[in-house]
């Protein structure tokens, strides 16, 4: 018997005494990747639940991958038509769009700004779509487009949280954290939740992937290009496999002898932890080197190995996924027009940013259909809110025309197995300024993602500070109609 | 590879319900708290609570509970079981009117019991924790040489009853490196090992104790748990997360603890020192406690809606950190299952709503302190200067007060441009140090409040551009009169990489009516933009012929100096004038947006009432540390004995409500509780004396399996405490046992490198690495940015003190492992290890010296022979290079289980 398996049964057993234990299969609480130390509970203990009451039904997806685009992009330039607009352009905002709302830099009276890109209907579904995007439009029959997004939040920080954590505030567990305290991970040689991040790190910082009041464990593991793929993943140069093998092996021998003389079974977990960290080792950089993928894989993602690029890390997302991590956010962080100068408008500032986008997105969904990803990956593209159906522009005179942050309606798509393909859900007003019909709050997409994985909202809750805090707080519909 | 469910137990909701059932069973009496409570709990709150009160009924007060319901009838009729419609409706047969509503009947014996109640005429009892502690709780009398301290009796009692016996004491180098890191934060040395084992007196434990509650690392430990509760940070959160010059907040709390300042007094000071008679500027600096809260520099955040967030921070921080209660949810509506009405939560915000912080980007209103070496040259600057002009200067004004009474009374009316009041959103302050501030639009502005300009008749401005612009000085509103305007040159080409440092001074002519009066500047720009316009440093008001005119220009030269002299801010609490203070009103559904009714200054009801007709903050302050109060002495001993034993005594130290769980040992919490409030005069350093020197502390760690079967988590103490070190304690304890640790205390923050590819600051910040051994301080001097903290300070359960954190949950993972091992700066630490094993000959020596170093006590046979093997494995690897080989070794050892635990 090895002595990890020993140490599991041996933690097993002890746990079994202490609290009338469920089945072994990934369920709540199950990490693959490490533990909470046997002598600390939980902020007064948690779920009390096994992982079937969480279920609401058999999950539709095994992982997520989330594409954010943070800064937010312009809804109006990419997914949401609106010609009407266009007839209003230069026209002054009329007071009814402005009273008593609220918004990051818009005052006084601006002008209304028809669509600055073209659009035209493509696929069998006739999906209107932008000219910024035409490597996408060859998938639009595989994506349902939600047009009548809208969140509670205007502010970059704020908006990112309340996407990932629900909350606008620091503080809470990001979505990727629940799903792997929810659900564990599918690859114990892999962190459950991996970052990738191209541009800076999104406004909210790495609190947009902490776990919050989980447990640490649960945190989003950022996996880089350059350097250690993982943090302190790299022995010191002079220490190679082999040594540190055998070096773990001695660690775990001293440490053997040590549970023999204290008992402490906690030591046992450790030695587990110190040889799932040598696995790690050898697993983790394997997946995050894209050079073994073949040429027409970089012809077709538009990748270059060793760069720090948004198309590597739709290839990395791929193999992550491939490897059975459950939950892999991507974040680029560009996507924020105000009009503030050259090049941050949404006719170049946003041309740019889709180049960089458009052919790694069509390739990831292309490449998860050909290799039989397609069914249980759940794929989610967006921003932290939309854009202003009013101009802005931060040089009075100069021709940079960009929209201000807009809470009230947004685009946001989703795809894969789950997922009605081809379909536009949601609509707004002539201006797109407000959803008219099947709005989807930020709370109910929220709902919708974890249903897709087969986890009912509220009852995935952690009991904290006196009460059970959800990804959902008290809200959440999941939005039934666009499940395939 | 843990493939186990840990977390999920669900111990409060069925362990305790059913325990309590056989207790109850054998009673006569039908005790609510133990009995009934808990059923209700379980059962019926969720409809018939703070939050809903469904059919009209709740059990939450005692004032509804007994009151007709919707129906008319009333659910408890005291003595009338029968026909107590409460108990109809646990019996219906019909499953729609029965209850709990569609869940699963209770049981034969829990309505019985219900019964039983309402018939002996269901007496209310108030949640445990709500009643004062009893103040004349013994310890138990029984006779046993293991004994050493009341506590030890309280232990005991609870072992025996269990069947099991406690371990005898530690060894002594185990016992003393245990004491020193749950005292200090630090393992001892080896030679404080030494002394201690060749002290064979009576007292030769105490002496340690003692010693190391004199040691200044005492409070540089201490402060760590308080600074989770404070949340203290060295950024402000966010977006920008820019810098928050705010570590004088943090030396108070190490030197409060230092000097056993009493509890009552440190929670005093921190709540409400500004409002004491004459506050010192010690005082106020610990009023920086409130304002660890985060504020958002985010353009285009509303200021009001942060100042808001961060007075619910501040409600819910209060009543966690001294009052072991969640107020999150009473933000939104009544307290589900603690007796916490909802406008309950905006009265304790009432008393906070009126300071004057407005999350505004300089963090006004701040207080100004002086490092030595600028204290010295301000004091000499101003000591010069009165020594040549006439001034009015009072001698018991801070240094500070003197030194803007020297400029003003000598007309040098220079302010530093962003201290404004208000500004537009497009005005940004230049990270990281925030000094000056510019303008990402056109037309963007700032306002200075009650800005004196009698006399005024110019005013200069410090700026930067390469784009140029203009400046209006207008008075009253930023549209309102304009009295002035002056164009700002192009002072660079746009392509000069330094064109924002490039400054000059140029003036403004005015026109201005005397007196005081809001001054806005608003800015335009000239030709060309591209993301800003101009920087502006300071600016300055000019009269007609100013005092300083008249001096030498020695004197004007030292006012500059004078003026220059940089003085440590620290942002602290202060009231609103009277004529400036604002109703505090309930939100509606916790939205601010929504405000609903007025409410005055109080706290809930159900923990007590304070007597002033209308309470400050101060009245806040004293009430908690008051005998009145039944919960602040039960949840600080309950917060150090967390601290000291691993667990709390009530485990959710967080929450002491119904939900919380019950106390392990109820009575020795309230000797306690009383103990250190009473006859300790809630000196801390008292009570953790009292619990390190009781035989409960000082047991052996060894497990047996009765043990392990009987107390798992040894929530009976029926060993000594073997607990996996905070992040703080094992970065310290690598580097005081690989010598390199640099004891200097206080200061601004340290800052050690962030490991490579890790320390991404945005938004102008910038961080630079301490030079030489100032990365090498101990971790409560580092730097901690909130949307960036240190990777392996959230690696091993640290938390980002965005929000209070009571309890860090300990975990154990491979990413530790991978810290450890590989961590350049662990790996240096075990390189430094080596080079001390190497001074000796013998490889068996060599291996026993370096491990005796670390873990104080002479290595294991086993131990030595498994390191001996690895040491010659390593050594063939290494080409024979024997230090090579030990740096592996040494590598090893600082990765050891019992390393990263007391």
């Amino acid at each position: 018997m090895s002595l990890s398996k020993e140490a599991q049964l041996r933690i097993g057993a002890f746990n079994s005494r202490r609290y009338f234990l469920r089945s072994c299969f990934g369920g709540i609480g199950a990490m693959a990747l490490g533990g909470l130390l046997h002598g600390q509970a939980s902020p007064s203990a948690t779920l009390g639940t096994e992982r079937s009451s969480i279920l609401d039904e058999v999950p539709r997806a095994k992982r997520v991958i989330f594409l954010h685009m943070a800064g937010a992009p312009s809804q109006l330039e990419l997914f949401d038509y609106k010609p009407v607009l266009q007839r209003y352009d230069g026209q002054a905002c009329p007071p009814s769009l402005m009273e008593g709302k609220r918004f990051a830099f818009l005052s006084g009276v601006p002008k209304m700004m028809g669509p600055q890109a073209e659009f035209k209907q493509v696929g069998e579904s006739g999906t209107w779509l932008s000219h910024h995007l035409p490597y996408l439009s060859q998938r639009v029959d595989d994506i349902c487009f939600l047009k009548a997004m809208h969140t509670d939040e205007f502010n970059h920080a704020p908006a990112q949280l309340f996407m990932h954590t629900g909350s606008p505030r620091l503080g809470r567990p990001s979505m990727g954290s629940w799903m792997v305290y929810g659900l564990g991970s599918e690859n114990e040689n892999l962190p459950g939740f991996v970052v990738l991040t191209s541009g800076s790190d999104p406004s909210a910082g790495k609190s947009v992937w902490g776990s919050g009041f989980l447990p640490s464990l649960h945190q989003g593991v950022q996996c880089r290009a350059q350097g250690d793929p993982i943090l302190f993943l790299n022995n010191p140069k002079s220490i190679d496999a082999a040594m540190r093998k055998r070096s773990i092996e001695a660690i775990n021998e001293v440490n053997r002898r040590e549970y023999e003389m204290v008992g402490d079974p906690e030591i046992l977990s450790r030695i587990s932890q110190y040889e799932l960290a040598f696995r790690m080792q050898a697993e983790v950089p394997e997946v995050m080197d894209i050079t073994q993928e073949p040429d027409y894989i970089h012809a077709l993602y538009g990748t270059s190995p060793g760069r720090i690029s948004f198309a590597n890390n739709c290839l990395l997302a791929r193999r992550l996924a491939e490897q059975g991590v459950r939950f892999i956010q991507l974040y680029d962080n560009a996507w924020d027009h105000h009009g503030a100068g050259k090049g941050n408008g949404v006719v170049d500032g946003l041309a740019n940013a889709c180049r960089n986008i458009d052919r790694p997105i069509a390739a990831l969904l292309e490449d998860l259909k050909l290799r039989g990803l397609w069914e249980d990956t759940l794929i989610v593209w967006g921003g932290e809110f939309g854009r202003t159906p009013m101009m802005e522009t931060r040089a009075s005179g100069a021709d940079f025309r960009g929209r201000d942050h807009h809470s009230e309606a947004f685009t946001v798509w989703l795809a894969g197995g789950a997922i009605k393909g081809g379909l536009s859900y949601g609509e707004t007003d002539d201006l797109g300024y407000y959803g008219v019909k099947d709005r989807v709050h930020v709370h109910d997409l929220q709902a919708t993602i974890l249903h897709c994985m087969g986890v009912d909202h509220e009852q995935l809750t952690y009991h904290f500070q006196g009460r059970d805090f959800r990804l959902t707080d008290v809200h959440g519909h999941v939005v039934k109609d666009i499940l395939s | 590879m843990m493939n186990l469910p840990k977390v999920g137990f669900a111990i409060r909701g069925l362990g305790f319900a059913s325990l309590l059932l056989l207790i109850g069973c054998g009673h006569d009496d039908i005790s609510y708290n133990a009995n009934i409570r808990p059923i209700l709990n379980k059962n019926c709150l969720a409809c018939h609570g703070g939050i809903k009160q469904s059919g009209g009924f709740s059990l939450l007060f005692e004032e509804d509970a007994y009151l007709p319901t919707s129906s008319g009838k009333a659910a408890i009729i005291r003595g009338d079981a029968k026909n107590s419609e409460l108990v109809k409706r646990l019996h219906h047969e019909d499953p729609e009117l029965r209850m709990p509503f569609d869940g699963h009947p209770l049981s034969a014996q829990e309505i019985n019991l219900i019964e039983k109640w309402i018939d002996q005429g269901a007496k209310w009892e108030d949640h445990w924790a709500y009643r004062p502690p009893n103040s004349e709780t013994k310890s138990p009398d029984i006779e046993d040489s293991w004994i050493q301290s009341p506590i030890d009796a309280f232990v005991l009692q609870r072992l025996v009853e269990e069947g099991l016996t406690p371990n005898q004491s530690a060894d002594k180098a185990s016992l003393l490196r245990r004491l020193t890191l749950d005292l200090i934060g630090l393992p001892p040395t080896l030679s404080e090992v030494k002394s201690y084992e060749d002290d064979p007196s009576d007292d030769a434990y105490e002496d340690q104790v003692d010693r190391l509650l004199a040691s200044p690392h005492f409070g540089e430990h201490w402060g760590t748990m308080w600074l989770d509760l404070a949340r203290y940070a060295d950024s402000k959160g966010y977006e920008k997360d820019l810098y928050r010059s705010i570590w004088k907040y943090r030396d108070w709390v190490i030197d409060a603890l230092n000097d056993d300042m009493p509890f009552d007094q440190f929670t005093i000071e921190q709540l409400a020192g500004d409002l004491l008679e004459n506050p010192t500027e010690a005082q106020l600096i610990a009023t920086a406690f409130h304002r660890n809260t985060m504020a958002n520099d985010e353009g285009g955040t509303d200021n009001e809606e942060f100042r808001n967030y961060a007075n619910i921070d501040r409600v819910s921080t209060t009543f966690e950190v001294w009052q072991g209660t969640t107020m999150a949810c009473v933000q939104c509506h009544s307290h589900p299952y603690d007796p916490i009405r909802h406008e309950e939560f905006y009265q304790v915000m009432a008393f906070f709503n009126n300071t004057a912080d407005c999350d505004i980007y300089h963090e006004a209103p701040n207080v100004f302190t002086y490092e030595p070496a600028q204290r010295q040259a301000a004091e000499g600057l101003i000591e010069w200067i009165q020594e040549r002009v006439p001034l009015d200067i009072a001698d018991e004004a801070t240094l500070h007060e003197k030194r803007r009474a020297v400029l003003h009374q000598l007309d040098f009316l220079r302010k530093e441009a962003e201290l404004f009041d208000a500004s537009s959103p497009l005005i940004e302050l230049t990270a990281p140090a925030q000094k000056t501030l510019f303008q990402i639009q056109d037309t963007s502005w700032v306002r200075y409040d009650q800005t004196d300009l009698t006399g005024v008749d110019h005013i200069n401005l410090r700026y930067a551009s390469p784009f140029g612009g203009y400046v209006e000085a207008r008075l009253g509103s930023q549209n309102g009169s304009v009295i002035g305007t002056v164009y700002l040159p192009t002072l660079t080409d746009p392509a000069d990489r330094n064109r924002w440092d490039r400054w000059s001074t140029i003036s403004m002519d005015v026109s201005s009516p005397d007196g005081r009066h809001d001054l806005f500047f608003r800015f335009l720009k000239d030709k060309v933009q591209d993301s800003d316009l101009f920087r502006l440093d300071w600016f300055e008001l000019v009269k007609d012929s100013p005092r300083w005119e008249r001096q030498s220009s020695d004197v004007v030269q030292k006012l500059e100096q004078l003026y220059e002299v940089e003085a440590v801010p620290t942002p602290i609490m202060q009231e609103l004038p009277s004529d400036e203070r604002k109703p505090t009103h309930i939100f509606e559904r916790g939205n601010w947006l929504v405000p609903g009714d007025e409410v005055t200054p109080g706290v809930p009801l159900a923990f007590g009432k304070l007597h002033a007709e209308v309470p400050t903050r101060l009245d806040l302050a004293q009430w908690l540390v008051s005998r009145e109060n039944p919960l602040t002495a039960r949840v600080i001993v309950n917060r150090f004995w967390e601290q000291i034993f691993g667990f709390g005594l009530v485990e959710t130290v967080e929450d002491f409500g119904t939900q919380g769980i019950k106390p392990s040992h109820p009575q020795l919490l309230d000797w306690l509780a009383v103990t250190f409030r009473d006859s300790m005069e809630w000196s801390v350093k008292h009570l953790l004396k009292s619990m390190v020197m009781s035989s409960t502390y000082r047991q052996s760690a060894e497990v047996t399996a009765d043990k392990l079967d009987k107390d798992p988590r040894n929530l009976l103490r029926s060993r000594g405490s073997r607990i996996r070190l905070t992040a703080e304690q094992l970065r310290d304890q690598v580097l005081a046992v690989s010598d390199l640790l640099n004891p200097k205390m206080h200061g601004p923050s340290a800052r050690p490198p962030y490991p490579q590819g890790a320390g991404q600051f945005r938004f102008g910040d910038r961080y630079t690495p301490s030079e030489g051994d100032g990365q090498r301080r101990r971790s409560i001097y580092t730097y901690i940015k909130r949307t960036n903290p240190f990777p392996n300070r959230i690696n091993f359960d640290g938390t980002d003190r965005t929000v209070c954190t009571s309890r860090r949950i300990r975990t154990n993972t491979p990413l530790q492992a991978l810290a450890l091992l590989n961590d350049p700066a662990y790996y240096a630490a075990a390189g430094q290890l080596a080079k001390f094993m190497m001074h000796e000959e013998e490889v068996d020596q060599m291996i026993s010296t370096g491990y005796q170093k670390v873990m104080l006590r002479p290595i294991d046979q086993q131990k030595l022979a498994g390191l001996r093997t690895f040491y010659y494995d390593a050594l063939s690897s290494e080409d024979g290079n024997k230090q090579a080989a030990l740096t592996l070794v040494a590598n090893a050892i600082l990765n050891l289980d019992e390393f990263v635990n007391t």
